[in-house]
């Protein structure tokens, strides 16, 4: 019923879309994987209307329809459930779901806030989310600002008469096991009225929830697999045009750490409502994985080695010394290097260029008395472009425009290359292909052989165990348990999740 | 980059482009426009308004704004006659200690007004308004409404004496955008200026010590102000509590107009100049061709909401996932 016809997408620099030919039926579930770059976001926004193809045609039901704008798109049933960003933060959860289409509650000039109350309820209420649709959005979790996204798309079905498409780009990735299953379970029993698209970079949720999967790569589709028609392998090798490593985490290249060198000892750390006597080391070429839930205090403990949070009590010692003013600052100076989760707001400054964003916290040593040498920072940008194989038409591609991944990738290299011995890295692989984690992968144990320790909190289980010299498990703001986890001797996932919850 | 119209092209290029369109405009309505003394004329009006939208370049690309210009330029402008008088009142006696002497003073003011606004947290907005009120206030109490003069040859040289049909003071002001240039592109100055501009919780959070930028920030404005006042004074011979009046409207009007985006980030001191030889060219080309005063108010206000139209609309497209 909603069908693309031939669509090309230019940028200047880069061919986006290659006459990519994509249709959906009625209810169906569609899944859209392809490494990064390949063009998934951006088909994703030419479907909503967010962009308009250069070539080609948008078919609904064999009529040609053109959108000129988001808004427009949505007219005719396409609603596209973003990232807990786009929802403004200071609004109430009501505000968010009806932005834009207010006048239905409007009596005599004013809005009559009880029927908006109702009205928004009833649309929480298809999501399942029992909560007050006059609460403050920033008040949610990750993954309830996600469900009010949803629920916020679904104010079309009330809106529209014909049928629907909500597309989700990389739902999930913010998301708790648990809370994932739960917005499968809910898609499901909205195909009923609805079908949608799914971008997603983890295989195993793709190949559970779609009916059908578009394979991209370059800009162009390569492949449309039927659900159960290929493993997950054979999509993967179409993905990246080669075999993916079966040895993914590199455990082979696990070797044991220099226990005789210190960098890091946090003893009785506490950070109020946050986390609690919170006591750990850090070893050179050590890889140390934080696991546990959402909110059980990975993150808090990570920014307070990072210096963005002042313990109450206990201290944090760096190389043998103890600090005593908590900036990021101070930390990067020790050789302290951070990749937060929330890329956008932490990861890279849009507006910025490639060279330009990779040598910002290390500008000292690409500079004489003030004076950049900028010959250095592009041979340097232009390094890690190929060692990571980012895709950037060159070092001066502006950041903001780079595919999701390659941003991620941008981020990495630019503390790896400034030399940081002690690496936090919260969620270093969100949001990557497969091609680009096993880079990531390698690039963690070729750090480990140099010396560098590195916290990690990983994406999933498998890869906190895979990749870890040793395991904390956190709960609730305190250490529950520590593993060690020697090849051949590593914990299971049974053995984290008891201490988890 | 293929050679396609996209957007940024067109935004990054408009300006040029109003600006040409503009001399050809008011060749074409009176050929008189297009000659050597009248661009003299336009340059000369330029050039320290030059200095002051160069300066607020550097704040505004930090996605703060600085509104104490105008009480700054009067102070400095006053102060500088002063010491210019009581050093001798002539540039080889001694007067030309005054320049480093009002250009520390012009960086000194542009400190405070840094350390009020980042280490009290007073919007910058605010801070700098209510030091620009200080800096006028001085002025007066200095000069008791009186004006101080500065007559010296050598010095008004810098009006007086022509190199290729432009006075000095004009290859002053584009010695002084080069070096704006220079910090812009070449320093970590002017890198930190666009990361903080571009992403404040990112700069902190790259280690960079966003306090100090934005003082620097105010600090590097402040001498382009006190650049101002002194070319300003050269240009009048005179200086008075009003000498900084009107400079707050022309420099952010040109600096909008030129493209630089008000909430940080994009932009640099090209745009600034630009900005403002297409005020400059506008009040000069208006009064060539005889059209009243209102009509020139309308017509720059018009080119700031336009400016502003577009350079918004770039914003939209720059995060993408
Ligand atoms: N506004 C833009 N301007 C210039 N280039 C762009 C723009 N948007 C996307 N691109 C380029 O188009 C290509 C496809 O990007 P897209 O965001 O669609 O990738 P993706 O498949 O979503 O990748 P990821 O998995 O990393 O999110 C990339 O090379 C990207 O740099
Ligand atoms: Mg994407």
């Amino acid at each position: 019923m909603y069908q693309l016809a031939h669509v090309d997408k230019k940028f200047p620099g880069v061919h986006a879309l290659k006459s990519v030919d994509f249709q959906i039926g009625r209810g169906e579930i569609v899944g859209l994987v392809g490494e990064n770059g390949a063009g998934k976001s951006t088909l994703m926004k030419v479907i909503y209307g967010a962009y308009q193809p250069d070539g080609g045609q948008i078919l609904i039901d064999g009529k040609t329809v053109r959108f000129a704008n988001p808004r427009a798109a949505m007219e005719q049933g396409i609603g596209m459930v973003f990232q807990e960003q786009s929802l403004i933060a200071n609004l109430t959860v009501m505000e968010n779901i009806f932005l834009g289409y207010e006048q239905q509650f409007v009596r005599f000039g004013v809005i009559n806030w009880k029927a908006m109350a109702a009205a928004a309820s009833a649309q929480l209420a298809k999501v399942k989310l029992e909560i007050d649709p006059a609460t403050i959005t920033s008040a949610l979790s990750f993954a309830q600002r996600q469900l009010v996204e949803l629920a916020k798309v679904l104010t079309l079905e009330e809106r529209v008469q014909g049928d629907l498409v909500i597309l989700l780009d990389e739902p999930t990735s913010v998301l708790a096991e648990d809370e994932v299953k739960l917005l499968f379970k809910l898609v499901r029993e909205l195909t009923a009225r609805a079908s949608f698209i799914f971008v997603s970079h983890r295989m195993d949720e793709v190949m559970e929830l779609s009916d059908r999967i578009y394979v991209m790569k370059d800009g162009a589709v390569v492949d449309v697999v039927a659900r159960g028609e290929k493993t997950v392998e054979q999509i993967q090798h179409k993905m990246v045009g080669r075999n993916v490593d079966k040895e993914y985490y590199r455990e082979q290249r696990q070797i044991p750490y220099d226990a005789g060198r210190e960098l890091l000892r946090m003893e009785g750390v506490s950070l109020p409502g946050r986390i609690s006597d919170i006591s750990l080391t850090l070893h050179a070429g050590e890889v140390l994985c934080l696991v546990g839930t959402e909110g059980s205090g990975r993150e808090a403990i990570l920014r307070t080695i990072y210096g963005m949070r002042t313990p109450l009590t206990g201290t944090v010692t760096i190389k043998g010394q103890e600090i005593t003013r908590f900036t990021p600052r101070n930390a990067v100076e020790r050789g302290v290097g951070y990749v937060p989760r929330e890329r956008k707001i932490e990861g890279i400054v849009a507006g910025m260029n490639v060279y330009e964003n990779m040598t910002l916290s290390q500008m000292g040593r690409h500079s004489r008395a003030g004076v950049l040498r900028i010959g250095g920072e592009r041979a340097l940008a232009r390094d890690w472009i190929s060692r990571l194989s980012i895709k950037a038409s060159s070092e001066l591609a502006d950041c903001g425009n780079l595919s999701g991944g390659n941003q991620q990738k941008v981020v990495l290299a630019k503390w790896r290359s400034g030399g940081s011995d002690i690496m936090l890295l919260d969620h270093p692989t969100r949001g990557l292909d497969i091609g680009a984690k096993e880079d990531v992968y390698d690039m963690i144990r070729d750090m480990s052989e140099a010396g560098v320790g590195i916290v990690l909190v990983a994406d999933t289980l498998e890869e906190a165990i895979g990749l870890s010299h040793s395991i904390i498990v956190v709960k609730d703001g305190a250490i529950q348990k520590r593993f060690d986890c020697q090849p051949g001797a590593k914990p299971s996932l049974y053995d984290l999740l008891h201490y988890m919850i | 980059m293929t050679g396609r119209f996209s957007r940024e092209a067109v935004i990054r290029w408009a300006p040029l482009l109003v600006l040409i369109a503009l001399v050809i405009l008011f060749t074409a309505i009176n050929p008189q426009f297009f000659s050597l003394r009248n661009f003299a004329r336009i340059t000369i009006s330029s050039a320290p308004a030059l200095m002051v939208a160069v300066g607020v370049t550097f704040i505004i690309l930090m996605g703060s704004i600085d509104l104490s210009m105008e009480g700054v330029i009067s102070l400095t402008a006053v102060l500088f006659c002063m010491a210019f008088v009581r050093f001798g009142g002539n540039l080889a006696a001694g007067g030309w200690l005054a320049m480093p002497l009002i250009l520390a003073l012009g960086a000194g003011i542009g400190f405070v007004n840094g350390l009020i606004h980042v280490r009290l947290r007073i919007p910058s907005f605010m801070a700098s308004l209510a030091m620009g009120f200080v800096g006028t206030g001085a002025a007066v109490l200095l000069t008791g409404g009186d004006i101080v003069k500065v007559d010296d040859d050598v010095f008004r040289g810098l009006l007086t004496y022509r190199v290729l049909g432009f006075p000095l003071m004009v290859y002053v002001a584009v010695v002084f955008l080069g070096l704006g240039w220079f910090l812009q592109t070449r320093t970590t100055l002017g890198r930190n200026f666009y990361a903080v501009g571009g992403g404040e919780d990112l700069a902190h959070a790259s280690g960079l010590n966003v306090r100090r930028v934005r003082i620097a920030g105010f600090t590097l404005a402040g001498v382009f102000y006190a650049v101002a006042a002194i070319l300003q004074v050269a240009k009048l011979g005179q200086a008075e509590s009003v000498t900084g009046a009107n400079f707050m409207f022309i420099s952010i009007t040109s600096v909008v107009v030129g493209g630089v985006a008000l909430w940080g980030g994009v932009g640099g001191v090209w745009n600034a100049l630009v900005g403002v030889l297409i005020v400059n060219t506008i009040n000069n080309g208006m009064v060539v061709i005889g059209l009243p005063d209102y009509v020139q108010d309308g017509m720059l206000g018009l080119l700031v909401i336009v400016a502003v139209v577009l350079s918004t609309d770039r914003r939209a497209a720059i995060v993408v996932k």
